[in-house]
């Protein structure tokens, strides 16, 4: 038997347990992995190409164009040009909000993590106060040049400006709706715990569930499809209200809000509750 | 100093670990031993609160994991399953978990030099042989400097030196006056570096005693016997105070008894010795023979398969 050394029980490391720490301990992990580059880069790359490409066609087109539809694009053009870049990118961020959570499951990740930070609730708070900043930041950037690529590419048919009525709010609204939906794929993530599960089930909902609910018929269908929460949270991002339109801009992405706080919720008490 | 009292946990309908309770004492390094599926690795996450107990405690320092401010630097911990995103390297591995709770990037340096990392340290996680995971988890766990470590089978599927590297710094980190805990499957392992066992079949406690004890008590000689006339020779043995179990018709293992006395008392009955050989039990085989009713799948080939699939406790 070993004599037993005096040792001091306390560590002679220095260590404090602060939020700040764990904002730059979910910083790091973020920044460290490729998909994070990959989902960040695709959204900065795709929206403002699918927003020249796709306003570029449609001027290509302006004199075949229904008067209608001229009218559409003429009587609001922030949104036009913010949406038409839009549906391409937005599965950028549902898959990195999944991965941020769902990734550390399927590599065993999680125990580091949560042996570094028992106490589980701030560790899924800090991770969703550092990727939402990120996407935001991203986003905001990436919503405002594809703006004034598409305004510019326009001018010649509509004049579209920052100071017309809603115009700036849609712009920051879209980089708003971005990191709101990206919240919203982080608690799915930590929900299902499962990156291809996670991935599928949020951007089958987002890209194909929730719009098809509009084809619901009657009045339900009008409600159900205008209290979802990725279809209400999008008004944000539009400039003008459409007509008969059940939610304001704000409102529906306040419902937007409430729903990933629900799923926020939901994820914070199984993280606590089941075995890591 | 780590404390279980009364540790129970149950998946679905399966107990992985029963009415558990022991306690591991600081200056040495105790092993926890058990056939696989014995419930080590469930004992360990309850230990360190990924798992819940559904009664029971587990407690280091009179404090449960959960509620330690700063975990890392009261308790190092290396489990069996990597815990690491093989796309991160291992610099940024260790400075994530170092930043959660204030270690500074200096000590990230430190137990990279310590456990000899520092050449790979940029290197993704991923393309590291198993040898060098295991190092990156040694490293994790040392991060905080804690006096108490908590380590899941750390040589397993690890080389002959990388073996007796983890095995000499397990040693040298218990010497300092640290609490050492770390389980294996493997008897022989433990041997040569447990000075306390604490050995466990089914979720429950065996054993629970100095590694010398053990070894003793594995040592107790068996002699096999073979004569024609094994039961007069078996009635008169017993009756000497030895130990006999029928193995055959003519063939009998003797306990209690050196083969001296066995065969002076064959030679004043007249009974008729055809081979008389003492049986050198290893500890292995104590071990083995201790945890033989215990063992949750006996396979064809050997319990003691490194690879061999786990039972539902462990594998989670």
């Amino acid at each position: 038997m070993t004599a037993t050394a005096a040792r001091p029980t306390a560590s002679t490391v220095a260590s404090r347990a602060t939020f700040g720490g764990l904002l730059r301990s979910e910083w790091t992990k973020l920044r460290s992995v490729r998909s994070t580059g990959w989902s960040l880069g695709l959204l900065a790359l795709l929206y403002p190409s699918f927003t020249a490409l796709l306003i570029g066609l449609t001027t290509a087109a302006w004199d075949d164009t229904a008067a209608s539809d001229r009218e559409l694009i003429t009587g609001d053009p922030t949104t036009v040009i913010l949406g038409s870049g839009f549906l391409i990118s937005q599965p950028a961020i549902c898959v990195l909000g999944v991965m941020v959570i769902a990734s550390e499951y399927s590599t065993g990740m999680i125990r580091a993590s949560l042996l570094a930070k028992p106490g589980r609730l701030s560790m899924l708070a800090a991770k969703g106060v550092v990727l939402s900043l990120v996407v935001l930041a991203v986003s905001l950037v990436a919503a405002f040049v594809s703006f004034f690529i598409g305004a510019a590419m326009l001018s010649e048919r509509v004049e579209a400006s920052l100071s017309d009525p809603g115009a700036l709010r849609a712009v920051v609204g879209t980089g708003l709706y971005l990191a709101m939906l990206s919240l919203f794929s982080l608690a799915i993530g930590a929900i299902v715990r499962r990156t291809a599960a996670g991935i599928t089930g949020v951007i089958m909902f987002v890209l194909v569930l929730a719009p098809l609910v509009q084809l619901l018929p009657g009045k339900f269908g009008e409600y159900a499809h205008a209290y979802l929460p990725t279809e209400a949270g999008i008004l944000i991002g539009q400039a003008t209200q459409q007509e008969g339109s059940l939610l304001t801009p704000w409102q529906g992405f306040g419902v937007f809000g409430l729903w990933t706080a629900a799923l926020l919720a939901l994820a914070a008490f199984l993280l606590n509750r089941r075995d890591a | 100093m780590i404390e279980a009292k009364n540790l129970t946990k149950r998946y679905g309908d399966k107990v992985a670990v029963k009415d558990l309770s022991f306690t591991v004492g600081p200056g040495k390094v105790t092993g926890f031993l058990g056939p696989n599926g014995a419930g080590k690795s469930t004992t360990m996450r309850l230990l360190l609160g990924l798992d819940h107990p559904d009664r029971g405690t587990a407690t280091i320092d009179g404090k449960r994991y959960r509620e330690l401010t700063t975990p890392l630097a009261a308790v190092g911990a290396l489990l069996e399953a990597k815990a690491v995103h093989p796309g991160r390297t291992a610099y940024n591995h260790l400075l994530c978990l170092a930043q959660s709770q204030g270690i500074g990037k200096k000590r990230v340096s430190e137990v990279l030099d310590l456990v000899g990392l520092r050449e790979v340290a940029h290197k993704r996680a991923g393309n590291f042989s198993l040898g060098m995971g295991q190092r990156l988890g040694l490293a994790a766990a040392l991060l905080g400097d804690p006096a108490v470590l908590v380590l899941d089978e750390p040589v397993n599927g690890l080389d002959p030196e990388g073996i007796l590297w983890v095995r000499t710094f397990m040693r040298q980190l218990a010497a300092e006056g640290r609490t050492v805990f770390v389980s294996s499957h493997l008897m022989n392992e433990m041997a040569v570096t447990a000075e306390h066992l604490i050995i466990i079949g089914r979720g429950s406690l065996i054993a629970d005693c100095p590694t010398q004890e053990f070894i003793e008590r594995g040592k107790k000689q068996t002699v096999l016997v073979r004569s024609p006339n094994a039961d007069e020779l078996s009635e008169a043995l017993t009756r000497a105070g030895g130990t006999v179990t029928r193995n055959d018709d003519n063939e009998l293992s003797v306990e209690d008894m050196d083969t001296t006395r066995i065969g002076e008392i064959a030679s004043a009955g007249g009974y008729v010795l055809h081979e008389v050989v003492p049986q050198r039990g290893t500890l292995e085989e104590a071990f083995m023979t201790l945890t033989r009713e215990s063992v949750e799948y006996a396979g064809t080939g050997s319990t003691h398969d490194a690879d061999a699939p786990k039972s539902g406790g462990e594998a989670r």
